[in-house]
């Protein structure tokens, strides 16, 4: 078997990042994620373990939704959705999250497209997984000039979600609620540490030799390669036949 | 007059309008009648999120504000015309987020002034919603901060569907958010695929998903009426035609040009 593929990489360790979760939710356009998730169904079935429920926004097959758009709200707000994806135009080194735009607000220079759920999500979903692939300082600002959702929330304020972990293309944080900070847990494969502070807008915790993101071993990689490619074609038909010709073309990563 | 023209006349000047989400379905059917109508000032509401529609009825000039969770073309991109006119200051925006509308939306439905929601507290979107209020939770003796969301109220909800009835019954299958903004608005019109006999709550397997007529004011039927959108159980979203748009619409001219040229290919 080819070693991983770097897009292989970040959708196992959402699977690793996911374990335990009884319900995951996984908003629209979010392969990478999606993909995670139904690794992480498929390696819980094999283990004969409790089954994991996955929701995806935007899919037929994999969305058990009936009361319209309000019942994934509806569902986090009692404690009902495990895990959850945010992504962002700029994320801080507080964990605080921009969707909305760049420049002074409202008249933005640059304006995305908005907060969608997400000032409601990251404080009712216990696990929030910040993923963005692109790792650069334009990304990962020192302050945010818009606050769609904050990283952590004055003593008081009702709050039983909130970030766990930033994966990108270069490394995984874990996030740190009592710091309000991130950690460099480890670095993938191809990357180093000086890479990562360069791309990188804010300070962050990290050791002085930080780890290499563990690679997949042959059983995860089949399984990816398989049932969880196919799943995935039912909602991301590009993403799952993009993934199988680079496969194809075998290009695996420098590690 | 064709049926869409006549619906359109019902919109008026300065009427607060709600549109869904891109694929619930959406009228397009009824975008250019309502260019076509003219009637100004509208403040969009978008359940939750909008996208072509509310980008065209922005570029045709129609819209005073627009109150959103988000809005893009989805796979196309952003929404050019509305973008512009952020940039432009030339519509006011109320960024909100998806459950904040479906609260305001539940709150009219009840007949009530508010309905109180968890989160929101320290975003910049409560800080530029002066609409919104922040109380104490009066159950709990230690304090508890907490939003309150005002009804919405729209004059008018505008929505397609695949079937309804001659008795203005219409089916909404599990996209419950179009009843939501129907029993939260003055007046709803509803665009359909097609328009059957039988009454559609004649049926318990049709009723269940079925709006009645007591909250819909009129019907019209219009094959592919939600395209270049995709219609839930009925036909997928045209992206290509949605790239067009978004190609073409990057100016005002090339707005302009797409309207025309799609209004005599239709």
């Amino acid at each position: 078997m080819s070693p991983a593929l770097p897009r292989e990489i970040l959708i196992c360790t959402i699977a690793r990042l996911l374990d335990g979760v009884r319900h995951v939710a996984v908003g629209a356009s979010s392969p990478i994620p999606a993909a995670g998730a139904m690794l992480l169904r498929a390696l819980k079935e094999s283990a004969g373990a409790a089954p994991v429920k996955i929701s995806i926004l935007g899919s037929v097959e994999h969305n058990f939704f009936t009361n319209g758009s309000a019942e994934l709200f509806d569902c986090a707000g009692q404690g009902r959705i495990d895990a959850f994806f945010l992504g962002g135009g700029q994320i801080d080194g507080h964990g605080n999250v921009n969707l909305v735009g760049v420049g002074d607000y409202p008249r933005s220079s640059v304006r995305w497209p908005g907060s969608f759920g997400a000032a409601y999500l990251y404080f009712v979903v216990p696990r929030v997984i910040l993923f963005r692939e692109e790792h650069t300082p334009r990304v990962f600002v020192d302050k945010v000039d818009f606050i769609s959702a904050p990283g952590t929330s004055e003593p008081g304020v009702y709050r039983t979600g909130g970030p766990k972990a930033l994966l990108t293309s270069k490394g995984l944080f874990s996030f740190d609620k009592e710091k309000a900070g991130f950690r460099l847990e480890s670095v993938h494969p191809g990357h180093d540490l000086a890479e990562i502070q360069e791309a990188t807008g804010f300070g962050f915790d990290h050791d002085a030799k930080p780890s290499q993101t563990p690679t997949p071993s042959p059983e995860v990689l089949s399984l990816l390669r398989g049932r969880v490619l196919d799943e995935l074609s039912e909602t991301y038909p590009e993403f799952a036949a993009q993934m199988r010709q680079t496969l194809t073309e075998r290009e695996p990563v420098a590690s | 007059m064709s049926d869409l023209r006549k619906m359109a006349r019902l919109v008026e000047s300065g009427m607060r309008v709600a549109l869904p989400v891109d694929y619930a379905g959406v009228s397009m059917a009824m975008t250019r009648p309502l260019i076509e109508r003219g009637a100004g000032n509208l403040d969009l509401v978008c359940v939750p999120t909008g996208g072509l529609q509310v980008d065209m009825l922005v570029g045709a000039g129609l819209v005073r504000s627009v109150e959103t969770s988000a809005m893009s073309l989805g796979e196309a991109g952003g929404a050019p015309r509305f973008n512009q006119a952020i940039k432009d200051g030339a519509i006011v925006i109320r960024d909100a987020t998806c459950p904040a509308i479906h609260a305001g939306l539940l709150a009219a439905q009840k007949g009530s002034p508010f309905v109180p929601m968890r989160g929101l507290i320290g975003t910049d979107v409560l800080k530029n919603r002066s609409d919104w209020k922040v109380i104490d939770n009066p159950f709990e003796e230690t304090a508890d901060p907490i939003v309150l969301i005002p009804a919405i109220k729209p004059d008018v909800a505008i929505f397609h569907v695949p079937l309804a009835d001659r008795h203005g019954n219409v089916w909404i299958g599990r996209r419950r958010e179009l009843a939501a903004m129907a029993y939260a608005s003055a007046m709803t019109l509803v665009t359909a695929e097609r328009i059957v006999d039988d009454s559609l709550l004649a049926d318990e397997t049709t009723a269940a998903g079925t709006l009645p007529a007591l909250y819909v004011t009129q019907v019209a039927e219009a094959k592919h009426g939600a395209r270049p959108y995709g219609l839930w159980g009925e036909y997928p979203a045209d992206t290509q035609e949605l790239l067009r748009y978004a190609r073409e619409a990057r100016t005002a001219e090339g707005f302009s040009a797409y309207m025309q040229t799609s209004a005599e290919a239709a």
